[in-house]
């Protein structure tokens, strides 16, 4: 299933579109505020672009951008970034998860809670990218 | 020191994602982390207990929203007792389970240590939190984590645990059920605020119809008979580092979400009229008793044994909360707290037999308690406390469930809680005299038994020097900790 | 009028028909494979009937539109279900994603994927 697709225009026409796509991923986790998106639909639109590279270029050519071991590493990574903005505005003062207390300096209270919200959604978003893109090699990947 | 609801999940949480990542960069720092996790989320529950025994009950509200808007943190005496109850059992089992792990699966400890924090991270978050969602979120994190962590193994694993989670799922799914009714007539998701609602909605269908699906989403997820049939096969088939974390605990924290839900949020004889659910509740678990009693009895292989035995004692905790009265919500709880120590010990000692010898079928234990003679002690600790014979704990709970019968003149329950002690005679009795005074037989397996090592000698130990504790002081905890939930109710 | 309000609800009855199909996939299959679609078909009649509960008549996507301003909270769908469903979203997805992994286990190990012939061929070892 993962090796390179046989036909010229499907290999090239996924080689040219995959750039878009993770464009469109970036742009539906940014705008996650005031229109339908956020981290984990975001996140979605990424895995399947590079599910769709895997699918269409094969296995040997993605592998090399792409590593399989990058997936759960990346999966932590975001997922700790949630979890450290939440810590911070415990140790700044506020409960768990309480936006106004992040130390950005100069922004007024709901200033603070937005970029708070992209923060974590950024967090969430790299880690279902890398769950997901996890999931997938862990179901291919040769015995 | 007010933080401590929220330390108590997400310090298990955090500590996953940290195992993860120091494990695939060193392999033997995995422990020590994940160890240290667990060590900060018991602080911080004992901690929380000793701050609820002062001060009364602690409300934490998550990102600074006030409920009902927001969702909320409660540590009240039940919470704060279970919080306590998981990470103790947690801490214990973490220390036991090393050996097993780097014996049967040493390529796989990082991933294994991450989602058992996780796996915990999950109860944590069930027993702390007040809000109905958050409930059914941490759940399925709980339960999706065991489903990965049970099928690391043996080859028959992964068949018995595909269809525990067809069948968890299900549960899962109709708890959601359950409560999204409960949205749709309180148009609230904070426990505090649907309890406060739901006397003004009397003889509301959609009401009766949210406790059903909610009570039959729980007796799924913790095997209440007739829905135990995914039990037998996970717990046998499971590596017994792992049985050790699971069997304690996921059972009973699905008991814990049906009391906190038939008594904290619908009052006990709120529904008594339309759906005496409480009523089917104690039946159910009545007939589970001796189901599973009379199943235990007929097995060969020890885990399945064990695996029947929980089914039954899991009836014990459904009768108590069906009796609906203080003495039998008490004798529930307490059988809790006493069937985590005594199934941790008891699936400890099946590992350490294991361990040691390769052996798990009960015809070949003969003559073990010669040559395994602290193993065989903590057994017989256990054995004697599920029987129920004082001072080891198990007495205790039962004596609470009989005087919790007689007071709702229910015999016919008194009569199952005495003649299931004598069953459990039965089948922990032939084990005991098979291990101590048959011959020992002379084919290899038990003749190079002797006692596993010290990492895991001391937690089982531990287990069975914290039964005859628990035993001993039963009325203090009662008294201070489980008391005041009941009397709050009725 | 009882037969207008039954008509206007018709998303509780195909959701109802969709649990009822997820329920019988589950049981009635014996390829593994079926009684996974079954359960997946299951939770997402969980999801319509909680999206569907949010509809108003007259009211439209619930984010900050200047026209209306919110002064009528009418005028906005319920966002709650919806952020709820979202949650059950992921929770479905990792779901589907452990049970798949689990039936490669199952299939490497046994090459079927019936459950008949699985508890065959695992009796005769």
């Amino acid at each position: 299933m993962i090796a390179k697709h046989h036909d010229l225009i499907v290999s090239m026409s996924c080689r040219v579109m995959a750039p878009f796509i993770f464009l469109y991923g970036i742009y539906v986790i940014t705008f996650g505020h005031y229109s339908p998106g956020g981290g984990f639909q975001g996140g979605t639109i990424l895995a399947a672009d590079v599910i769709l590279l895997r699918m269409s270029l094969g296995r040997k050519a993605t592998y090399k951008k792409f590593p399989p071991q990058m997936g759960l590493i990346l999966g932590a990574i975001g997922l700790l970034i949630y979890g450290g903005t939440g810590l911070v505005t415990v140790l700044a003062g506020g409960n768990f998860l309480d936006y106004s207390y992040l130390p950005f300096p100069g922004l007024s209270p709901s200033d603070r809670r937005y970029y708070g919200i992209l923060c974590v959604e950024i967090g969430v978003a790299l880690g279902v990218f890398g769950v997901l893109l996890s999931i997938f090699d862990s179901l291919t990947k040769e015995k | 020191m007010n933080q401590l609801p929220v330390i108590i999940p997400v310090s298990l949480l955090m500590f996953a994602f940290l195992t993860f990542l120091l494990g695939i960069w060193r392999r033997s720092l995995a422990y020590p982390v994940a160890t240290a996790g667990v060590t900060v989320s018991l602080v911080a529950s004992v901690l929380g207990l000793m701050r609820v025994l002062q001060s009364g009950p602690q409300h934490y509200f998550l990102g600074g929203w006030a409920p009902p808007l927001g969702i909320e943190y409660v540590l009240d005496n039940l919470s704060a007792f279970m919080a306590v109850l998981i990470l103790t059992v947690a801490f214990i089992s973490m220390a036991y389970s090393r050996q097993t792990f780097l014996k049967e699966v040493p390529e796989k400890i990082v991933p294994l240590y991450s989602l058992l924090l996780l796996l915990l991270a999950g109860l944590a978050g069930i027993v702390v939190t007040g809000d109905l969602f958050n409930v059914y979120v941490f759940l399925e994190i709980a339960s999706l984590a065991a489903y990965a962590v049970l099928c690391i193994g043996n080859d028959k694993a992964p068949v018995a645990v595909i269809r525990y989670v067809i069948i968890g799922t299900v549960g899962a799914c109709f708890y959601l059920l359950g409560v999204g009714f409960l949205y749709f007539a309180t148009g609230s998701l904070n426990m505090a605020d649907v309890a406060g609602l739901l006397p003004g909605l009397y003889g509301s269908r959609l009401v009766v119809a949210a406790a059903v699906f909610i009570v039959a989403g729980m007796a799924l997820k913790m095997a209440l008979f007739p829905f135990h049939i995914w039990l037998p096969d996970v717990y046998t088939y499971s590596p017994s580092g792992v049985i050790t974390f699971v069997a304690p605990l996921m059972t009973k924290v699905g008991a814990y979400v049906l009391i906190r839900m038939l008594v904290s949020v619908f009052s006990p004889n709120y529904l008594n009229e339309s759906f005496p659910v409480t009523v089917a509740l104690g039946w159910l678990g009545a007939a589970g008793i001796i189901a599973g009693s009379i199943m235990a009895i007929a097995q060969k292989d020890l885990r399945r044994m064990l695996a029947y035995s929980s089914v039954a004692q899991i009836g014990y905790v459904a009768l108590g909360i069906g009796l609906a009265n203080p003495l039998g919500l008490v004798g529930a709880m307490l059988h809790i707290l006493n069937h985590a120590f005594m199934k941790g010990g008891l699936f400890q000692v099946s590992g350490s037999i294991r361990y040691s010898t390769g052996l798990w079928q009960i015809p070949h234990l003969a003559g073990l308690g010669r040559r395994m003679p602290w193993t065989m002690g903590a057994f017989t600790v256990a054995a004697i406390s599920m029987v129920g014979i004082p001072p080891a704990a198990g007495f205790f709970s039962k004596w609470y469930l009989v005087q919790g019968a007689v007071y709702a003149d229910n015999w016919v329950f008194v009569g199952v809680v005495l003649l299931s002690s004598l069953l459990n005679a039965v089948y922990f009795f032939r084990i005991l005299e098979k291990v101590y005074t048959a011959p020992e037989a002379e084919h290899g397996g038990a003749s190079l038994a002797k006692d596993p090592p010290m990492g895991m000698l001391v937690p089982m130990l531990i287990m069975a020097v914290g039964i005859i504790v628990l035993g001993i002081i039963n009325a203090a905890i009662v008294s201070n900790i489980l008391q005041p939930v009941a009397d709050q109710i009725f | 009028m009882m037969f207008r309000s039954l008509l206007d609800q018709y998303p509780y009855f195909i959701s109802t028909v969709l649990l009822a199909l997820g329920i019988w996939g589950m049981f009635a299959k014996h390829n593994l494979m079926k009684k996974l679609i079954g359960m997946n078909i299951f939770q997402v009649a969980i999801i319509l009937l909680f999206v569907s509960s949010s509809a108003k008549f007259g009211g439209t996507v619930p984010t900050f539109d200047t026209k209306i301003g919110v002064a009528n909270p009418d005028l906005y769908v319920n966002p709650l279900p919806h952020v709820l469903m979202l949650t059950a979203i992921v929770v479905m997805v990792s779901t589907t994603g452990v049970a798949l992994a689990i039936l490669l286990l199952i299939y490497r190990r046994y090459h079927t994927l019936d459950e008949r012939e699985i508890l065959k061929r695992m009796r005769e070892q």
